[in-house]
């Protein structure tokens, strides 16, 4: 039977070494760092094929024919399958909408689209007799912008939508539609004393996760398939996996394999079903791997967005009104979109009390890329936004930029957009205090070293551009707040088997869930709460896999909290069950047994006064206990879709950020010298993962400030950059020091009274790092990524 | 696909001149990459690694006769003082596992303007020591890229060596990418002062077809250290003398837009290195003469 999320205690108050609060090392970091972790792109099956993807060179065509023919005929070639061969009449998924084609039927609508798969007893045949499939494609008109999406003639993406927002959207090239409506935007004006408006545009960012996409297929003597696979949430995949295949969900059976990260791009299913669909066909496993060239199209990316706002404060600095309108790009398929214009409008405010708001947030269909999550998930292009018109006010109020800020800080109690009130901590004006406090980086600090100047120091590092000359420092701030957890009225639940037994003496627990690591750390989680809440020292995680119920996705800043808040409700019962057998066998022993409050720690039944009353192993026997629970965090509402009113999310999380960079003013080019960073994480379960989370987040949100940009010709819809020589991510050379103040107030609504950690910081680093630059340059830079030719107006 | 592996430089000739268009191979950080993206499928590999030397160097009186595969990680740590702008400009080819690898045969053999080595090539002088089974000749840097990704190289010919003068003054070299490690070239810029026949050289990458020279710029530096007397006096160069010179190697520019940078900012950007350059190696140059009068 579910149950639900509210916490009896903190913890059941014992401690076990290497319990939660400790920063224990993961158990997969050392394989990881010397190369012997086994990534789902090492897999390997005796007898196996190699499964390949046609995809589509054009973004926007009808298919006229395909002809598979002279594929079919290559040495080595057992199957070429197309839209015509799909088993069953499901041929479309996707994780909201299913829009999707498993593969492409008579058009296709975004450059590198899957047209046909091959498989083959080589990837190099594979490879080529895809290569030998003729697609005729007669090119129909591209849609690159909202522009185009919604001009009445406008060619549908999808005709006839059925879907949930098909009704309350103007147009069938928007997706959806989501209004924030609170007071009285008009009214509020008047009462402005310096109204700032501006428009922005934030690029279209890759998760550039460094493990692509693979998985392994192996055909089952029962007419199912074992599916071993890189993804954020197997039964998710599960779910649009079946139908598709026509079989019964237990005949697929999914077994995480070795995740090389995710960042929201395994969301939506890559090559899953492609490689069932040949498994199935061949008899034979069949392994498929995107190397980076095709990841780029195989996966979906942050939603590059165009917004535009309009702030008003009085003389005292008090924001009067805000009213905004934030255009995200989903391109050619719905993917998560839907959430992301949920969470970009009822985030789109930021972490500000204003009571006058009037938001509005769309997402379009076109012919670009499809766009889904990524960590920040709609959170992040708002604040790009929203807080370079913080720096716009603070600057026409003649205000210091934080304490601006810090006056219009939300806090707990205040009330949100959506009529939510935020009933957890919400220190936001203490992180700006924070980071605005922390020592500055010594001046010049390509000098410190000696008398010439250190150029891994500046602008172009090594490339040695400069020795000094032109580089000007700028230092910004910036704050954000993004929801932890699935929103809007979301069953957002997680599932945990535990067991606790006796082996070779000593009491060992094992947790087994469906949780995807994808290299957050929740394994290492996993066993720290199973320590503490059974105080044991012995925890076995097994492989994650759908013989044990969902544990929903490993994204929104949510495992630690949701299928950590599973494990620890699991262990509570299983504590239970074992208290009552110990009061069963050994109760006669001693009276405290029924009167005392009872720890499990070191192995032992302790009564909370430390006396002890059995081992643990003598109270388990022979028999072990195990224990498979659903948990659930307290319910949300959908936002009412005229007014986005409701109690839409679970938890918000925090983090501000300052940034100091070094901008070589002649060439523009630009080294972030520090982020630091503060965050509320309610409580560190694992310090080191923690600010590991933080470090990685600000890094990913300095790429998207000044590098990292998948580029599409408007002219064409296609991706000019789809690898890593012109697609950009950061060295160790590009990522600057990164201080991380934790604070811990924790949320009483959650496990622990933890909050998500691994979004937030990627949320305000962007705008941080642009108002430094900002600062040093004097430009407006209302767009991300800055590019050396924007400073530099060439 | 065949991979021919000779044991020795006249088998790899022989090699080379039955199999005119085989690909030699030595890093393969240019070959391996174009062969992974399938943009080139050579009937026949030609694996030069076996040939030793091939990764050997020898400094004479006046030039450095630099084998052709030698990494550029060794250049760095061996060569600084004798060529210190090819030094510089092996620092910023791609990442540490990559200059391992690597060699200036390769980014000759490849001939893209994007190659790091080719400005401080043109800059310091250099001749590439081209071979095949009919003999050897020296092929000037300056007659060497004859268009994009096209060289001087016939059919049937092999890169030996690559003679690169000697540094008799200060070199730098400069690169522009969008990110500060690990990246191609944006543009580049490479000068090399010569006090001994008191010229200056020049080398601009990826700001052309192919990698040039600033011969325009060059010879009005020329002329102005000439006029002024700046060689023998050591003093400052002024900065209007910079600022013309930066716009000729500016002006020497051919370049396109594509996703690594627009034309305009690359010729901009060439303009800035060139002028700073041109500041650190004079400043160099003041301050070695300053040295030697005080030793005299």
């Amino acid at each position: 039977m579910p149950t639900n999320g509210a916490p009896t205690r903190i913890t059941q108050g014992s401690h076990t070494r290497g319990g939660i609060g400790e920063s224990t090392l993961r158990p997969d970091g050392t394989l990881k760092v010397t190369g012997e972790f086994a990534y789902a792109s090492d897999m390997w099956h005796e007898d196996m094929l190699w499964g390949q993807i046609l995809r589509s060179t054009v973004a926007h065509a009808e298919i006229v024919s395909i002809d598979t023919s002279e594929a079919l005929a290559t040495p080595g070639v057992y199957a070429v399958l197309t839209y015509d061969d799909l088993p069953t009449e499901v041929r479309h998924y996707g994780l909201e909408i299913q829009d999707t084609p498993v593969l492409a039927h008579g058009r296709v609508r975004h450059h590198g689209e899957p047209v046909a798969v091959v498989a083959a007893d080589h990837p190099e045949t594979a490879r080529r007799a895809a290569a030998r499939i003729r697609v005729e494609y007669r090119d129909l008109p591209v849609i690159t912008d909202e522009a185009s999406a919604t001009a009445p003639a406008a060619v549908l993406l999808h005709e006839n939508r059925t879907d949930p927002h098909a009704a309350h959207v103007r147009h069938p090239n928007i997706v959806h539609r989501q209004p924030i409506i609170r007071g009285d935007v008009e009214r509020a004006r008047r009462r402005a004393d310096v109204i700032v408006e501006g428009e922005y545009v934030f690029g279209m960012q890759d998760q550039a996760f460094l493990g692509p996409e693979s998985g392994l297929a192996v055909p089952a003597e029962d007419g199912g398939v074992d599916l071993y696979i890189a993804t954020q949430w197997l039964h998710a995949d599960l779910r649009q996996i079946a139908p598709v295949l026509g079989l019964p969900e237990d005949k697929i059976r999914m077994t995480l394999s070795g995740v090389g990260g995710a960042f929201g791009g395994r969301e939506d299913l890559s090559m899953q079903i492609h490689a069932c669909l040949l498994a199935l066909r061949t008899g034979k496993p069949v392994k498929m791997v995107y190397n980076r060239f095709e990841s780029f199209f195989g996966h979906v990316h942050r939603h590059p967005a165009k917004l535009y706002y309009e702030h008003g404060a009085t003389h005292d600095g008090k924001l009067t009104h805000v009213k905004a309108r934030i255009v995200l790009d989903g391109g050619a398929y719905a993917s998560s979109s839907p959430a992301v214009v949920g969470n970009a409008a009822s985030l789109g405010v930021g972490p500000y009390v204003i009571d006058d708001v009037d938001i509005e947030a769309v997402a379009l269909y076109t012919n670009n890329p499809p766009c889904g999550a990524m960590r920040g998930f709609g959170a992040v292009q708002a604040c790009f936004a929203y807080e370079a018109q913080m720096d716009k006010l603070a600057a026409r109020l003649g205000m210091d930029p934080v304490e601006f800020r810090r006056l219009n800080a939300m806090s707990q109690g205040s009330l949100l957009p959506t009529g939510q009130v935020v009933d957890s901590p919400a220190p936001v004006a203490e992180l700006l205090r924070r980071v605005k406090a922390m020592p500055l980086p010594p001046e010049q600090q390509w000098l410190v070293a000696g008398e010439e100047a250190d150029v891994r120091q500046l602008p172009g590092g090594l490339s040695n551009t400069t020795h000094g000359e032109g580089v000007v420092r700028g230092i910004g701030y910036a704050v954000g707040i993004k929801n932890v957890g699935f929103s809007e009225g979301f069953d957002d639940y997680s599932t945990a088997r535990v067991r606790l037994e006796a082996a070779g003496g000593e009491p060992v627990a094992t947790v087994h869930t469906a949780m995807a690591e994808v290299g957050q750390g929740g394994v290492t989680v996993h066993a720290q709460i199973a320590r503490t809440e059974l105080g044991v020292a012995q925890v076995t995680i097994l492989p994650a896999d759908t013989r044990v119920g969902s544990a929903g996705s490993t994204s929104a800043s949510r495992q630690t909290y949701v299928t950590g808040g599973a494990v620890r409700n699991a262990c509570e019962l299983v504590r239970e069950q074992i208290l009552e057998r110990g009061r069963r066998r050994f109760g006669a022993h001693h009276p405290a047994w029924a009167t005392a409050e009872l720890l499990l720690e070191g192995g032992k039944v302790v009564t909370d006064g430390g006396e002890v009353l059995a081992d643990l192993v003598d109270v388990l026997g022979d028999e072990a206990v195990e224990i498979e629970q659903e948990w659930r965090h307290r319910p949300t509402e959908p936002f009412d879709l005229r007014t986005g009113q409701g109690f839409g999310h679970v938890q918000y999380s925090f983090a501000a950020h300052r940034a100091v960079v070094e901008v070589d003013t002649e060439l523009g080019l630009v080294k972030v010298i520090e982020l630091a960073c503060a965050q509320d994480v309610g409580k560190a379960l694992n310090p080191l993962s923690v600010t590991g989370q933080i470090q990685g987040g600000t890094t990913q949100g300095l790429g998207v400030a000044v590098m990292e940009e998948i580029i599409v010709d408007p002219r064409t819809a296609k991706v000019r950059n789809p690898s890593f020589t012109d697609y950009l991510i950061p060295t160790i050379l590009d990522t600057p020091t990164i201080p991380v103040d934790v604070l811990e107030l924790a949320d009483d609504h959650a496990p622990y009274g933890l909050r998500g950690v691994g979004e937030a910081p990627t949320l305000s680093s962007t705008p941080a790092v642009l108002a430094a630059i900002r600062n040093a340059t004097g430009l407006e830079l209302n767009r991300t990524p800055v590019r050396p030719e924007h400073l530099t107006g060439g | 696909m065949d991979f021919l592996r000779p044991a020795s430089w006249e088998e790899a000739l022989a090699a080379k001149a039955e199999h005119p268009t085989a690909v030699p191979i030595a890093g393969g950080t240019d070959v391996m990459v174009e062969i992974n993206f399938d943009h080139r499928r050579p009937e026949y590999l030609l694996d030069l690694t076996r040939i030793g030397d091939l990764y050997e160097w020898e400094a004479g009186e006046h030039s450095v006769r630099l084998g052709a595969s030698v990494p550029y990680t060794r250049i760095m740590e061996n060569l600084r003082t004798e060529l210190p702008g090819l030094a510089l400009a092996s620092h910023t080819v791609a990442s540490p596992q990559i200059r391992n690898r690597g060699g200036v045969g390769g980014n000759l053999g490849t001939a893209s303007p994007a190659g790091d080595a080719h400005p401080a090539l043109l800059a310091a002088g250099a001749e590439v020591e081209a071979e095949s089974v009919r003999g050897t000749r020296r092929i000037p840097i300056d007659a060497f890229y004859t268009g994009v990704k096209r060289n001087a190289l016939a059919a049937d010919e092999l890169i030996r060596a690559v003679h690169i003068n000697k540094a008799d003054g200060p070199q730098q070299f400069s690169k522009v990418g969008t990110r500060n490690a690990m990246v191609i070239a944006v543009c580049a810029f490479g000068l090399a002062l010569h006090p001994e026949t008191r010229t200056v050289r020049t080398g601009i990458g990826s700001a052309a077809p192919t990698p040039i020279r600033a011969t325009a710029a060059e010879e009005f530096l020329n002329a102005a250290l000439d006029e002024d007397g700046l060689w023998d006096s050591g003093r400052i160069i002024t900065p209007s003398v910079a600022k013309q010179f930066a716009e000729l190697c500016a002006a020497a520019c051919n370049p396109i837009d594509d996703v690594r940078g627009t034309a305009r900012y690359r010729r901009h950007a060439v303009g800035v290195m060139a002028r700073r350059t041109l500041m650190w190696t004079w400043e160099s140059y003041r301050g070695n003469a300053r040295t030697m009068e005080g030793a005299a």
